[in-house]
């Protein structure tokens, strides 16, 4: 294929991913806001639109009209630069995980074949790793530049806290990465697709469950959600890292945080929840462009599902204790991912010898 | 010091440990969320208010109003509201009338702003002539429309009645 369309291709798919994800995470700001209402016995916004849905637009509107006030002895470069990073690290995690299968358009013709997925790197995994442990940075240098102190120690304790989950996330993966054979994600997927028993699916779930636990505790932890909110908690430092922010930059923290959350869904997707399979969908017979449609329409089911999850969770139990969370990091969770490791690796080696 | 028993922790202990499912806090998690995801099916308790206003009961304190039998005011002018009043809300201007009660409010004011809602004119009048209603919406547009004279306060018997009662029955 010639530069040009393979230029034009990505644009195209940069461009419906980047929109598709800013809207989400605009919507993504009311729904907890609905759903946290509806767990409380009441309504939520519904003054706005119906049923509250230009709350977003006003949300963000405000956000664009507010004075952006940056403390005098801060380092400006630095003040500015956090919160770029933070989002721009949520949204580039996107650009290895997998929409859906191939999607073919048949134009005039001419079958013009996409892979749904922005960049088919071959080590897959690593990235989305890499990218979560450059979002340590954007707290970090936001409590840092502030030039408060509770700021900073809000940031400190957060970098520790993402630091030491970073670690169980990185093992549990490998449990993944055993059982597909694979660091490309697309062929984790894939792996994904027969059934045991002839009716379970095989979605990484069911050989990985603790593994899955592992990872969903340590994304509960990377993205600074509760039950582990300490960085960010109210009654806690004021408002942790962000406190001396205002206006578009805080808008930038608060997106990006819910950016976050849509990614480590749509990770958590991919690897234990099939991502984009759907079981049972060759009994229905349709065409292959609808079957791949179903297919995208699973991926956005499930993401949506489990973003459900996080925000459940948030509204269900306490926060941790920052000596728990620490505890609980190091003492609980890394055992038993590396006991996971050994575990699946010994399944894997007998499967081998037995067959 | 040696005898100091009472200082010693005690040696018994009771604590409840953890059951095993609950050291594994995952299944915790997940009873959690059925209470939580429960809820979300249960009704809603929002009133929607300007649509749909709230009703307080015949006990709430609303604002203070005069209460008059068939346009005359019960009240005397005698003054009591006005000295009792904690925020020194009420002015009263007593003057002459050839009625039976021989006195009336020439002019009865109430500063709005400082009101305190407590109640205390309304269980110190001798004549039940000030009560507290139910109203509880107020919005003025100016510092003069916030001082509430005699024709803003005056309110019928049967209007009130609600409220009398309750006096009546539980004061």
């Amino acid at each position: 294929m010639d530069a040009t369309a393979i230029a034009i291709e990505a644009i195209v798919k940069i461009g419906l991913v980047v929109l598709i994800t800013l809207t989400v995470v605009a919507y993504l700001v009311l729904a907890e806001r609905k759903v946290s209402a509806f767990i409380q016995n009441r309504n939520g916004p519904n003054r706005v639109g119906p049923w509250g849905l230009f709350q977003s637009v006003a949300d963000i509107g405000k956000l664009f009209l507010k004075e952006d006030v940056v403390p005098d002895a801060a380092n400006k470069f630095v003040h500015t630069l956090a919160p770029l990073i933070s989002l721009g690290v949520a949204m580039s995690t996107f650009a290895v995980v997998p929409f859906g299968d191939m999607i073919t358009f048949t134009i005039g013709g001419i079958d013009y074949t996409y892979k749904l997925m922005i960049a088919d790197v071959n080590i897959g995994i690593l990235y989305i790793l890499a990218m979560t442990s450059l979002g340590v940075y954007g707290i970090t240098l936001s409590g840092w530049s502030s030039n408060n102190k509770y700021s900073l120690l809000g940031g400190l304790r957060a970098s520790a806290q993402m630091i030491s989950y970073e670690l169980s996330m990185g093992l549990s993966i490998i449990g993944v990465v055993l059982v597909a054979g694979s660091l490309r994600l697309d062929e984790i997927v894939y792996a994904q697709g027969g059934y045991y028993l002839g009716f379970i699916p095989q979605w990484n779930i069911v050989p990985q469950f603790f593994g899955c636990i592992t990872f969903v505790v340590a994304s509960f932890a990377e993205t600074n959600r509760l039950p582990f909110d300490l960085p960010e908690a109210e009654p806690e430092l004021v408002a942790g890292y962000h406190t001396e922010y205002s206006g578009m930059k805080f808008g930038l923290f608060f997106l990006a945080e819910y950016a976050n959350m849509i990614t480590a869904s749509a990770v958590i997707t991919t690897l234990y929840l099939g991502g984009w399979q759907a079981p049972f969908i060759e009994y229905l017979g349709l065409s292959p462009f609808m079957v791949s449609v179903a297919q995208i329409g699973t991926f956005c089911l499930k993401v949506a599902l489990v973003i459900l999850f996080f925000i459940v969770v948030r509204w269900t139990i306490p926060r941790f204790r920052y000596d728990q969370l620490m505890n609980l990091g190091w003492k609980v969770m890394l055992p038993l991912a590396l006991a996971n490791i050994v575990v699946t690796g010994l399944v894997i080696l007998l499967n081998q010898y037995i067959d | 010091m040696k005898n100091d028993k009472y200082l010693e922790p005690s040696k018994e202990i009771r604590t409840k440990d953890l059951s095993f499912w609950q050291k594994m806090y995952v299944p915790e998690i997940l009873k959690g969320m059925t209470v939580t995801i429960g809820q979300m099916f249960k009704p809603r308790f929002t009133y929607q208010y300007p649509e749909v206003k709230f009703e307080p009961a015949s006990s709430f304190r609303g604002r203070p109003v005069l209460v008059h039998e068939n346009g005359t005011e019960r009240c005397v002018a005698c003054g009591l509201c006005s000295r009792v009043c904690p925020a020194l809300a009420i002015e009263v201007q007593a003057a002459e009338t050839d009625l039976d009660k021989e006195r009336y409010p020439e002019k009865f004011e109430i500063n709005m702003t400082r009101c305190i809602f407590c109640g205390f004119c309304e269980e110190v009048c001798p004549e039940e002539a000030i009560i507290m209603s139910n109203e509880y919406e107020l919005v003025f547009n100016s510092q003069e429309e916030s001082i509430f004279g005699k024709e803003k306060l005056l309110k019928s018997v049967e209007e009130m009645k609600a409220r009398l009662d309750f006096l009546r029955t539980m004061r």
